[in-house]
């Protein structure tokens, strides 16, 4: 116990210091741009007196020490900065936008996992069979097609040749706006408004990104799952289990699939942690109003505000779920512990 | 002296060269039994072809407009079509792959040494330096890659080469972890205690007896990342942060195309066929490597 506590300290130690790196790293890259701060503010004709004023006022005109201290206290206040292109704080830009990139994931992230996980547990059992054969094939695929092709594939098809699918965005404009804000996240707050259209209407929407973000996904999951379970068939329990005559679902599912069932967590949270960044290309093909959308098109105007505020959430959220993957994996397995 | 398969399989080499040849030879043969493996390289091998003869293979100049004949669909005169300003979409694919393999060869020379020198200097010498090196990495490694690269070019400015400092940035902690991994292996060997009993310096040790046995799965580790770092690239320019037009970098001719992809379907379709088939040859050609030379990650 005192040694699973010292580590938990040590966890925590590791990830202010990662933390430390990210609001370095950011601050420095905000400070090399070539674009000068208080010239995006002010225009280029404005007095230099007001230039002065501006500058002082951001703490523009201290050392880079003290501007960084400023920067950190800033952020522990929770204060992200105002967007140039939208004009509002930046942690207001992101409560609104985050939830669609959430929602998004979480989507792609269940969907990769039902699909997955048994694919790669089936794959194993009948590994060299031609069924194998083409989950490598697939995964292969998965590792190699970059994701706006298949996006811009699927809207071609789905959207474009056989309308099953409705085009891009959240939702249709009909249905924009209808339902109140709760969680941000459209299919709960249809629901929760009892709004069925809406909520058909917002599912449809993510059957396509879904299904491209889920096709990477489950590419990795599939062949993490394959691995693991190749490694955990061939281990002397197993030809125990079997040897003392127990059904091939128990032995697959109860006994060797239990004991790889921990270290798919961890495989899981880091594909989520994966799937919040490669959200970015797939809301750019589909035109969704997520983090990554904002991200970009914060980017190709130069509002280093909103670029940064995205980098920094994007990143704490990933960094938090990495660590989480870690506890889970030391905390679920006994033999770590 | 005549080189037959007798002399390189031979089970008695009179000779250091003849060992290695031979065993260079065992491996080539292995390689070869391989089928996906070899198609990866052939392919690899077409694409180099095609980036270095692009000016003598191209039938037109990528930049020549010809707007009468905007969005063409593939034709005898354009194999491949036209795009938004009627420019060959086959010469500027060509073109293509020179911009696209200069980006991967120059992160490669970049990130591979680097990580190479920071793994095997954490690993050989231990203790504090260590700890720093290695917590540094981590510091990178848990990073979101695109999110810190785009971030990176919006800041300098974007471009092929702010492009390729992003990626090289975000790319390097692999091979760091890996070179470490393979250092601790053998640092405590009996030749390197011997090497070090000659008198050998610490620096002497590092780069010609720990470097050189780590090259072999760095090797597999950056064919495999090839294919990763064409398809950074490729979003990079996407998104608009990487090569700029009218540079025929594949990613960035998709991005201008993309505006036409419901009618003219063919023309962003093309350089993403191609994104594809060059990340897909490099992971085979990785695969193969891998089983080649570092049976141990298969």
């Amino acid at each position: 116990m005192r040694l699973s506590l010292r580590r938990l300290a040590g966890g925590a130690a590791s990830l202010l210091i990662t933390l430390f790196g990210l609001v370095l790293v950011t601050f420095l890259i905000g400070r090399v741009m070539p674009i000068d701060p208080v010239i995006a503010i002010v225009g280029d004709h404005a007095p230099e007196d007001v230039v002065a004023r501006v500058r002082a006022e951001m703490g523009l005109d201290r050392s880079l020490v003290v501007q960084f201290a400023i920067y950190v206290i800033r952020l522990l206040h929770g204060d992200l900065g105002r967007s140039v292109m939208t004009s509002h704080l930046v942690t207001e830009d992101i409560a609104r936008y985050f939830p669609a990139t959430i929602e998004l994931a979480t989507c792609a992230i269940v969907v990769a996992t039902l699909v997955g996980v048994p694919l790669g547990v089936l794959a194993a059992v009948r590994q060299g069979s031609k069924f194998d054969q083409a989950i490598r094939v697939v995964c292969l695929t998965g590792h190699s097609i970059p994701v706006f092709l298949l996006g811009l594939l699927s809207l071609l098809v789905f959207y474009a040749k056989l309308g099953w699918a409705p085009g891009t965005g959240r939702a249709d404009v009909a249905f924009e706006g209808m339902v109140p804000v709760i969680t941000g996240f459209l299919t709960i707050d249809s629901l929760a408004a009892g709004d069925w259209d809406s909520f058909y209407d917002a599912l449809a929407h993510l059957a396509q990104p879904v299904g491209v973000l889920a096709f990477f996904s489950m590419a990795y999951i599939t062949r993490m799952t394959r691995a693991f379970m190749l490694d955990a068939l061939s281990a002397e329990y197993i030809i125990t289990a079997r040897a003392k005559g127990l059904s091939a679902l128990r032995v697959i599912w109860r006994h060797a699939f239990g004991n790889i069932a921990v270290r798919l967590v961890t495989v899981l949270a880091l594909t989520y942690a994966g799937l919040l960044e490669g959200a970015v290309v797939t809301e750019t093909v589909f035109s969704w109003p997520g983090l990554g959308q904002y991200l970009t098109v914060s980017l190709l105007n130069a509002d280093m505000n909103a670029v940064l505020g995205a980098t920094l959430v994007v990143g704490l959220a990933y960094m938090l779920l990495n660590t989480l993957a870690d506890a889970a994996y030391r905390l679920l397995d006994p033999r770590v512990r | 002296m005549l080189i037959t398969r007798e002399w390189l399989l031979s089970d008695a080499p009179n000779s250091r060269a003849q060992a290695a040849w031979g065993r260079r030879y065992r491996l080539w043969r292995d390689f070869q039994a391989n089928r996906l493996a070899m198609a990866g390289f052939v392919i690899v091998l077409f694409l180099i072809a095609s980036a270095l003869l692009a000016p003598w293979l191209a039938p037109y100049d990528p930049a020549a407009q010809e707007l009468a004949n905007r969005l063409s669909v593939p034709t005898a005169a354009h194999w491949l079509g036209t795009d938004e300003l009627g420019r060959d979409v086959l010469s500027r694919l060509l073109f293509g792959a020179q911009v696209t393999l200069g980006m991967v060869l120059s992160v490669v020379i970049m990130v591979a040494p680097l990580g190479l020198a920071i793994g095997c200097i954490a690993g050989y010498y231990g203790g504090i330096v260590d700890a720093v090196l290695m917590r540094v990495t981590d510091v990178f490694l848990a990073f979101p890659r695109l999110i810190l690269a785009l971030a990176f070019v919006a800041a300098i400015r974007p471009g092929i080469t702010s492009a390729v400092l992003a990626i090289a940035l975000t790319t390097w902690p692999p091979y760091a972890r890996l070179a470490r991994a393979e250092t601790l292996g053998v640092r405590n060997a009996d030749f390197i205690a011997a090497v070090r009993l000659t008198g050998a310096s610490s620096g002497r040790i590092v780069l010609r007896h720990i470097a050189p046995l780590c090259l072999g799965s760095l090797i597999v580790r950056v064919t495999l990342d090839m294919s990763a770092i064409i398809l950074f690239a490729a979003s990079l320019g996407f998104l608009g942060m990487g090569a700029q037009p009218p540079s025929p970098e594949w990613g960035t001719m998709i991005a201008t195309a993309r505006r036409f992809f419901l009618d003219q379907w063919w023309v962003p379709l093309v350089p993403g066929v191609a994104i594809f088939i060059a990340s897909l040859a490099f992971n085979l050609l990785g695969d193969g490597l891998r089983d080649v030379l570092d049976p141990k990650q298969r």
